[in-house]
């Protein structure tokens, strides 16, 4: 650090403030990974259950739901998730939710936030459907009168549910999208409220069938990418990549896939294995063996949990080295994405995100001393892609910010 | 042979005046009736293209006979009347011919084939452009060529055709010398022309069709393939303009497009224009003697003479409003200074001369005080010269005041125009200011270390704001001579209790170590994401890009242009040299002092300089955080929100 301290004073200065930041700061990991040694991913998910409404600030829920829906399942696991999920109704609608929810959810017997976790459950379902289906229901349940309370109550209600999980970017999208959809169709088309009212009802229905329809559309703009012989690096588990290359297996087209493997999680063995099932030639690598294989690949697919205004992507931790490795070898990195992930979000660097942590299992107790670096997610800058497969065709990330503002503007 | 060369010599000079509506502010001046049609000729070189070295040796080159047969051809076009024929001439221009009018007219590496070549082709070209003449669509032709011209590159191939028929235009026209203005309009018609021929022409061929079809998209594409031949090119083919008109029966409607034409940008290296404009200013500026040679098309006078004169006019008050006049003052003295402060005393000083405004008898409101105004802008561009920011302002305004209803009464009109001019000033200025504060303050975390450079208002209040939410955070201020601009912006944040570096831009690239983020403010941001600033800001830029900081730039939206600049020399502002050649307080610095009485010696002072946008993160604006290149796309999006309800 010697060569950090131009204006050193200031640094002794602050140098000697930090200690006390840093011992509360090394606190909360030291109680983390003193929690962390004993117990696998099942106490984890039972420690983080019962608060489920509120989730653990130190854990985020949303790559939570995505170890759930496309980790490796081991026996053990299965069993406590599902007993988790047996006792989750149970606490899940008591006194937090009204904590937490809008005063005006607290009255009746209905939370978005439930709501929302229902949807959650169903693996095939994208967050932000699940997050507009919520705000359905919230407008279902509504008493309002007048568009401008039913508006008003949505963005109450879409509002609990982006604090609820500040980490999901698609949840926060599709709350965007849908409130974005309602201020922009408000009751000057419809002059009678209850036909406007079914009509957003109508759309949040629809939705689902959208987020089908664009991974369809994905797969079948992104065929012309792959051609026979190639050989296509897969990154995580990501439901349009999986349709892509699905797609492709079903046109008779040859290639072969190198998965990695997707730790923590392993989300790559579950991927390697739906592939296996379409008979398309699989390999599986340990992470860090992607730049040992990176000149036998052709092209790197990946998913992306959020694309973001600057047209860089967040997805899980590893995506980033991934790409730089491809880029400095020139191979191409695709990145297959619906449309409802663009956020207005503009992160500068990796650390300038909400930070979501998720548990990581070593295998072997890890001292308290040591700390565990646990971010589930990285963000790949626009200069390290090369497109963007999306349900508005095929872009180059600069588009990106060109849909957000005129989506949002 | 020695008319063409004489014809150039001498419609050179007069080209200059063609003073074509151009933002391009490329000094040759030649390649203006160009520079202004969109897609083609984006002004790819900004370069400044020494004044013609006619290459009197190549054209020299060229065997006479062909004089004769060119002459033919030209003859029997003229009277054929508009300028269709020639179009669909130029569309149809063979392709045999192209190499040899390369070589005839540049190519200098050519020059021993050249004679054969010329020959064939010119055969060629005249035995084919006579029948072409009779057919009216030229994209039916030019498609029917593109086949033929696999065995080139097909585009570079018609260029050089479409090149060599004006080429042989101008030799035709040499002798008798038109009205500029008008050949520029027929010259745009035509070119318009052959771009919708070029659209519906369709796909690939689309291409070569447009290339082929009239003159002027001829040449940019021909431009790179041959870039040290620039003079000769602009010229014959501001020559051909000049055909053009000759035979231009009808003229566009040339009005609303000239509308949205920015005003020229007035080339100081053009002798007549500056003689007139001499003529109408108010301000008696003295030209400065060691003028830099690079920078000659920018206004460079002699600074603080101007001062006292213009003081005791003040009260004859007679072709300028009292209020603009002092805000002119106030412009030149450097009184008020920053792109935002500026533009708001414009703007209320519009106000004012607004309130006091009565139309004049027998004319309208709308027209007159149009020109009022325009003639205020003369004379603020004639204190200092106007920012991008700035001409946005005038530019709503002015269209403010063209669309006004014509039934409202004159001092309806004018409240309209004082709420409009209020509402600007809140909306894009105040209110934009506080929306990228709240943008920016996000972006700062506890413990960050900024580094901020020279004076912005908007930088300062966003580092305030976040002091004021109590982040906790470091500035780090760096400044430059000769304003030292930042030793103002320290002492603020200093009162403030904001904990304060300060440093030098000389020392940059040391402190850059501990910087996180850099926060830089813009007088522009032009649409290819091009950050235009404060003179020293792009290598603040650079460092802080080559150590991976990242740089955010805090602009309000009215500031972007869509002009696309490449450097900081075609459009720049020059200070005082005297700032530069002395320092302050300190006597025992004398070694320029008589800088101005050494020949050789000439001292640049340059106000702006333009950052790339591969150094910038991103930019912070009142329409949210963009990366540099989605400006376009905020400048078509709200370009028409300018003229908000």
């Amino acid at each position: 650090m010697w060569w950090r301290s131009a204006s050193f004073i200031l640094d002794h200065r602050l140098q000697e403030d930090p200690p006390n930041d840093i011992a509360s700061s090394s606190k909360e990991p030291d109680t983390l990974s003193k929690l962390s040694p004993p117990q696998t991913h099942s106490s984890f998910m039972a420690a983080a259950d019962p608060f489920n409404p509120i989730p653990n600030p130190k854990i985020s829920a949303y790559y939570q739901t995505r170890a759930a829906h496309t980790a490796v399942v081991t026996s053990d696991w299965l069993a406590q998730a599902q007993a988790a999920v047996g006792h989750h109704p149970d606490d899940s609608p008591a006194p937090q939710t009204q904590l937490l929810a809008s005063p005006s959810a607290s009255g009746k017997s209905f939370c978005v936030i439930n709501e929302f976790n229902n949807w959650r459950k169903q693996p095939d379902l994208a967050e932000a459907v699940a997050a507009i289906r919520a705000l359905a229901a919230v407008i279902r349940a509504s008493e309002a009168t007048t568009m401008m309370e039913l508006e008003i109550e949505l963005k109450k209600a879409s509002d609990s549910l982006k604090s609820w999980d500040t980490t999901s970017i698609s949840l926060t999208a599709g709350c965007d999208l849908f409130m974005r959809y309602v201020t922009r169709t408000s009751a000057l088309e419809y002059e009678d409220f209850n036909s406007a009212r079914s009509r957003l009802i109508e759309r949040a229905e629809k939705f689902g069938e959208i987020s089908c329809k664009a991974r369809r559309i994905i797969a079948m703009l992104s065929q012309d990418f792959i051609f026979d012989g190639c050989t296509i690096l897969v990154h995580g588990f990501s439901r349009v990549v999986l349709e892509v290359l699905k797609t492709a297996a079903q046109n008779k087209k040859l290639f072969r896939v190198f998965c990695t493997e997707g730790r923590p999680d392993r989300t790559g063995l579950r991927f390697s294995n739906e592939l296996a099932k379409l008979d398309v030639p699989v390999k599986l690598l340990i992470d860090s063996a992607v730049a040992y294989t990176m000149d036998e690949v052709d092209m790197v697919f990946v998913g992306a949990d959020g694309v973001v205004e600057s047209g860089g992507i967040i997805n899980m931790m590893g995506t980033y080295q991934i790409a730089l490795v491809a880029h400095s070898m020139n191979k191409p990195v695709y990145v297959a994405a619906e449309s409802y992930k663009f956020a207005r979000l503009y992160p500068l660097d990796q650390k300038d995100m909400a930070p979501a942590l998720r548990p990581i299992d070593f295998g072997v107790p890890i001292p308290s001393k040591v700390e565990v670096e646990r971010s589930a997610r990285d963000y790949t800058p626009p200069q390290y892609l090369t497109l963007l497969f999306t349900d508005l065709g095929v872009l180059t990330p600069s588009v990106v910010s060109d849909e957000l503002i005129q989506l949002y503007l | 042979m020695e008319a063409r060369r004489a014809s150039r010599t001498v419609s050179d000079p007069k080209v200059r005046h063609v003073g074509f509506f151009t933002p391009d502010p490329n000094p040759q001046p030649g390649w203006n009736p160009l520079a202004s049609d969109p897609p083609v000729s984006n002004s790819l070189s900004p370069v400044i293209i020494p004044p013609p070295r006619q290459p009197a040796d190549r054209t020299a080159a060229v065997p006479v006979p062909e004089t004769g047969v060119r002459r033919q051809t030209g003859a029997d076009q003229v009277p054929v009347g508009s300028y269709n024929p020639s179009e669909s001439l130029l569309g149809s221009s063979p392709v045999p011919s192209s190499p040899s009018s390369r070589v005839g007219l540049a190519g200098g590496e050519f020059s021993e084939e050249s004679n054969g070549w010329f020959r064939r082709s010119d055969s060629g070209k005249f035995a084919s452009s006579l029948p072409d003449t009779m057919v009216e669509r030229a994209p039916e032709n030019s498609a029917s060529a593109a086949p033929v011209l696999e065995s080139k590159k097909s585009v570079e191939a018609t260029g050089k055709g479409g090149k060599a028929v004006v080429e042989e235009q101008n030799e035709v026209q040499s002798s008798s010398k038109p009205l500029k203005a008008k050949t520029t309009k027929a010259e745009r018609r035509a070119l318009q022309e052959a771009q919708r021929a070029a659209k519906a022409s369709g796909k690939e061929g689309n291409k070569s069709a447009a290339v082929s079809q009239g003159a002027a998209p001829v040449k940019p594409v021909k431009q790179p393939s041959q870039k040290k031949d620039g003079p000769p090119v602009s010229v014959s083919v501001s020559v051909s303009v000049v055909s053009f008109d000759k035979k231009g029966g009808d003229r566009p409607p040339e009005k609303e497009r000239k509308k949205d034409v920015p005003a020229p940008r007035m080339q100081f290296d053009d002798k007549s224009r500056v003689q007139k404009a001499k003529k109408h200013a108010v301000v008696k500026q003295t030209e400065a003697r060691n003028r830099v040679e690079l920078f000659r098309h920018l206004p460079q006078y002699e600074h603080g003479t101007q001062l006292p004169d213009l003081e005791s006019k003040f009260f004859q008050l007679d072709p300028v409003h009292p209020a603009i006049y002092k805000v002119g003052l106030q412009y030149l003295a450097g009184d008020i200074s920053g792109g935002n402060a500026r533009c708001i005393a414009m703007l209320q000083a519009f106000k004012e001369a607004i309130e006091d405004y009565s139309t004049p008898q027998e004319k309208t409101l709308a027209r007159d005080l149009t020109a009022k105004i325009s003639s205020y802008v003369s004379f603020f561009i004639e204190c200092r010269p106007l920012s991008i920011g700035m001409g946005n302002a005038i530019r709503f305004l002015k269209t403010r005041i063209s669309d006004l209803p014509l039934t409202l009464s004159e001092s309806e009109a004018k409240a309209a125009l004082c709420s409009d001019i209020e509402h600007f000033i809140n909306e894009k200025i105040i209110l934009a200011d506080k929306v990228i504060v709240r943008h920016a303050v996000t972006k700062i975390r506890d413990g960050d270390v900024l580094l901020a450079y020279g004076s912005s208002c908007v930088v300062e209040m966003i580092l305030l704001y976040a002091h004021e939410m109590g982040k906790q955070f470091r500035v780090v201020v760096v400044d430059s001579r000769p304003k030292l601009e930042g030793q103002a912006l320290l002492r603020r944040l200093v009162a403030k209790g904001l904990s304060c570096t300060y440093s030098h831009i000389n020392a940059l690239s040391y402190i850059m170590h501990e910087v996180t983020k850099v926060f830089l403010g813009a007088a522009s941001v032009l649409s290819n994401g091009t950050v235009y600033s404060r003179v020293g800001t792009a290598s603040v830029a650079m460092v802080a890009n080559a150590f991976h900081v990242p740089v955010l730039i805090c602009c309000e939206a009215y500031k972007f242009h869509e002009r696309v600049q490449l450097d900081s020399i075609c459009f720049n502002e020059l200070g005082d040299p005297d700032a530069i050649a002395k320092v302050s307080g300190r006597t025992d610095v004398n070694y320029l002092n008589n800088w101005a009485n050494k020949e050789n010696l000439q001292l640049l002072n340059l106000m702006y300089d333009a950052t790339p946008s591969d150094y910038i993160s991103m930019i912070v604006t009142d329409y949210g955080m963009i990366p540099p290149t989605s400006v376009p796309v905020i400048v078509r999006e709200y370009r028409r929100d300018h003229v908000f309800i």
